[in-house]
């Protein structure tokens, strides 16, 4: 009789364990154990709302110069408007990382803000016809920065062809209405972020904090590498570079009709990489917890050094690399490839120590992989 | 044949042991198939992939699109009359084909668990696990009161195997020395509830589960075979695998290992838990008063002894062909699956493929996600027959779309419980020139560094 009991009761066991709950405010509590909900309060505290905080404001100037310049288009407004692109562009490297929260919800909001290169025909046809859709997929590479950068820079050979045809030309109307949509639709996008960030997902994300697929400790991890792998590396240096092609492709560059940005935005994007990584604070130099703390604290030690310590000098290595580079990546590809090939070779290295090493000791729940271990 | 071992082959024993694994088998196995479908992973691991790697010798075994849910139906349903005990012997063999050709479409998916159920459903079909307590033994009103004893012991012995072997394989100085992968894994469970913010940060508990996991492996056989232990050593093997559980992602196979265990007790034991099962199927009572009653005998036990023997040569020595492999095991991975290594070790890759036109030298890296879902790049990264393969593929699949004179070169750093990641492939080697066998790979790049033990 005893054993039958202990056998029910080991079976009552056995279902009470496996059922594990998923969902629910987590971590913390313990003195010895490391807080990951500082962690995810640092970042978004300290990083990324006043990341938007900051972008937000840039983006709205933006969009007054634009109104300006499309109200009376001349070479004043027009070289106002390209100076507030610059800034703002500048601004969206900060944020282009945090795909999670409203961003992610809004179907990719980065997917509407900096897909290049762009598709000149789509704006040149939408702008002619005035059929386009902006919120459809077949029109994310026909907006966002990219596609400023072309109405602003590339749209005719010089400038005063530029203004031109946003006043002269047959199409002027056409011209107004499109730039004016573009941004339109960006200010509106961002400001749904920033919303959605400072009236409740704040704390949505600073508490969810265990490690679990759908959490947010998780899924930053996720999209911070990815955003590295694909949005720093690949797209900016790797395929202009011909890395992932049988030749360079020149005209791929962030910037490309601007001609002379792609290293200032590739740097401001890496330093932006590199502070997430520590922690830093957008506004000053404070550090709190982060990736390297988390590290520091699992001992990470490899080869006698901590693995933060690599990572940030892989970090260093690549912006060296990158700072060698002309100003214009076009440029660089078509006089001397290599130092390119050399950048991104100096990228890579570093996704491996943030993809197989940095994961592999967080032991984060990968969201891709759904299926039993052994 | 000594004399002792024909009076072993002779000894019959009450059939209830094997009845009731049989029925916990069917039944374990059935829900697995329904998880398994309910989750969405036939259409995830092979449906929805483009390209699936084979074991090396079995790519003719492949997913047949949408009629793969057909294999699984089969699967499931042999595991139904499995449990049932309804034409036993057909089912059980359907059982084994279905599912072992499931585990050989992709080997994305190798389990050491999947293997054991293969392996162990091999053996069962050669076991009279229909004798008692069987819907057959209704069709042919004969119902039997006593199996060769060595049937039962079959099952043990191959249960002894699987811990024991994966005992030893605990035995290498990362486990028990350096407590990894523990301390990598059991840290990143901080959200448990009251051990995730204690015990599971402490070095010192990781090296306790390290040994603690090493000695149970080894023992628990022996505990489960002697008397006087059994209740105990059952304890353990619930508590055991419970806390596997809960810590990993390891879907149904606590639980089978669990019931599997019962094999062990003696048939009182099993003859109450049939009792039990008696009094639920009250409303179809069966008269079985009358039934024949005989002791079940092989006819052709002297066919069937040296099959199981055999079966059980290869299974004690086939782990042991990794020394056959100059380089370290757990780098290499030559001779590593089938060997009962079991949540053994943490290994982590990033591998990129440079499609190269050998006359111009010009090329280009491969997206990998092109190609392959995420689960299959992760497990391709690090696994030297993997990358092999799919350069393979890459190279086929360049060559169709017109590229010429190809090389396939591969890009890769592997790192492994907790060593800071390192080249794994030789860089210069093209692996569209190289081919698979059972041969050391001498493109794999040395590990310099060594790992002690079994």
């Amino acid at each position: 009789m005893i054993k039958n009991i202990a056998l029910v009761f080991s079976l009552v066991f056995m279902m009470g364990c496996s059922s594990s709950d998923d969902s629910g405010a987590g971590g913390g509590g313990a003195t010895d154990d490391f807080d990951r909900s500082a962690l995810l309060t640092n970042l978004a505290d300290n990083i990324i709302i006043p990341s938007y905080q900051d972008f937000g404001p840039k983006l709205t100037t933006l969009k007054g110069s634009i109104e300006s310049f499309v109200a009376t288009p001349n070479q004043s407004t027009l070289q106002t408007a390209r100076r507030h692109w610059l800034i703002a562009y500048k601004a969206w490297q900060h944020v282009e990382m945090f795909n999670i929260g409203k961003a992610e919800a809004l179907n990719e909001y980065h997917f509407f803000m900096n897909i290049y290169p762009v598709t000149i025909s789509d704006i040149e046809t939408g702008v002619s016809t005035g059929n386009y859709d902006l919120n459809t997929p077949n029109y994310h590479d026909a907006q966002g920065f990219p596609a400023l950068d072309y109405l602003l820079y590339g749209v005719a050979d010089d400038d005063a062809g530029i203004v031109a045809k946003f006043s002269s030309d047959a199409n002027a109307q056409g011209y107004k209405d499109y730039l004016t949509d573009v941004i339109n639709q960006m200010d509106n996008l961002t400001q749904q972020v920033i919303t959605d960030w400072t009236t409740g997902y704040r704390d949505q994300f600073v508490n969810s904090s265990k490690n679990t697929a759908t959490s947010s400790l998780n899924k930053f991890v996720n999209d911070f590498i990815f955003y590295y792998e694909k949005g720093l590396r690949a797209n900016k240096i790797g395929i202009p570079a011909g890395v992932f092609s049988t030749t360079p492709l020149a005209d791929k560059v962030e910037g490309y009709y601007n001609g002379e940005v792609s290293k200032e935005l590739a740097l401001e994007a890496l330093n932006a990489v590199q502070d997430v990584f520590n922690g830093k604070a957008f506004s000053g130099s404070a550090t709190g917890a982060s990736f390297k703390t988390y590290l520091e604290y699992l001992k990470v030690d490899r080869n006698g050094q901590n693995l933060s310590a690599i990572i940030n000098a892989q970090f260093n290595e690549a912006r060296t690399k990158i700072q060698e580079l002309n100003s214009n990546f076009s440029q660089q590809i078509i006089t001397d490839n290599t130092k390119m090939t050399v950048a991104y070779d100096a990228l890579q290295r570093a996704v491996v120590y943030l993809k197989v090493d940095m994961v592999q000791a967080f032991n984060i729940s990968v969201d891709y992989v759904d299926a039993d271990g052994d | 044949m000594g004399t002792s071992f024909k009076t072993y082959l002779n000894k019959h024993t009450h059939p209830a042991p094997l009845a009731v694994f049989r029925i916990g088998f069917g039944v374990m196995m059935l829900l697995s198939i329904v998880r398994f479908w309910r989750n969405g992973w036939i259409e995830t691991l092979y449906i929805l992939p483009k390209f699936h790697f084979s074991y090396y010798g079995f790519a003719w075994i492949k997913p047949i699109g949408d009629y793969t849910y057909l294999i699984f139906a089969l699967c499931g349903i042999s595991a139904f009359l499995i449990a049932i005990g309804l034409k036993y012997r057909m089912a059980i063999i359907m059982f084994f084909l279905s599912f072992t050709y499931i585990e050989l479409m992709d080997k994305t998916a190798y389990l050491n668990h999947y293997y054991f159920i293969s392996v162990l459903s091999f053996l069962m079909i050669f076991l009279p696990a229909n004798a008692y307590f069987s819907v057959d033994n209704l069709l042919k009103k004969k119902t039997y009161t006593a199996i060769p004893k060595w049937t039962i012991d079959s099952i043990k012995l191959l249960v002894g195997v699987v811990y024991i072997y994966a005992g030893l394989a605990k035995i290498n100085s990362d486990w028990l020395f350096k407590a990894m992968p523990l301390k990598i894994w059991l840290p990143s469970k901080y959200d448990l509830p009251f051990i995730g913010n204690s015990f599971m940060q402490q070095e010192w508990f990781h090296y306790a589960m390290s040994w603690s996991g090493m000695i149970y492996d080894l023992i628990i056989p022996f505990l489960l075979i002697t008397k006087r232990t059994r209740w105990f050593a059952f304890g353990l093997v619930v508590f055991f695998h419970v806390f596997t559980r809960v810590l990993f992602p390891i879907g149904m196979f606590p639980y089978i290992m669990i019931v599997t265990a019962l094999i062990f007790f003696d048939s009182d034991f099993h003859l109450r838990i049939l009792n039990v099962f008696r009094k639920l199927l009250k409303p179809f009572r069966v008269h079985s008063e009358n039934f024949k009653k005989e002791f079940y005998n092989y006819k052709k036990q002297k066919l069937v002894v040296p099959i199981i023997i055999m079966f059980f040569a290869f299974q004690i020595t086939f782990p042991f062909r990794y020394l056959l492999y100059p380089n370290e095991l757990f780098w290499t991975e030559e001779g590593y699956r089938f060997s009962w290594r079991v949540m053994l070790m943490e290994k982590m890759g990033n591998t990129t493929f440079k499609i190269v036109d050998a006359e111009t030298g010009q090329g280009f890296l491969v997206d990998n996600s092109d190609f392959l879902t995420s689960f299959q790049e992760k497990q391709m990264s690090f696994q030297s027959d993997f990358i092999l393969e799919y350069a393979h593929y890459l190279g086929d699949h360049f060559k169709n779309q017109g590229h010429k004179n190809i090389q396939v070169f591969a890009e890769s750093y592997v790192a492994l419980n907790g060593r800071l990641s390192q080249p794994y492939i030789d860089t210069s080697t093209d692996l569209y020139k190289e081919k698979e066998s059972f041969r050391p790979k001498n493109w794999i790049l040395p590990f310099h560094d060594e790992i002690k033990g079994f």
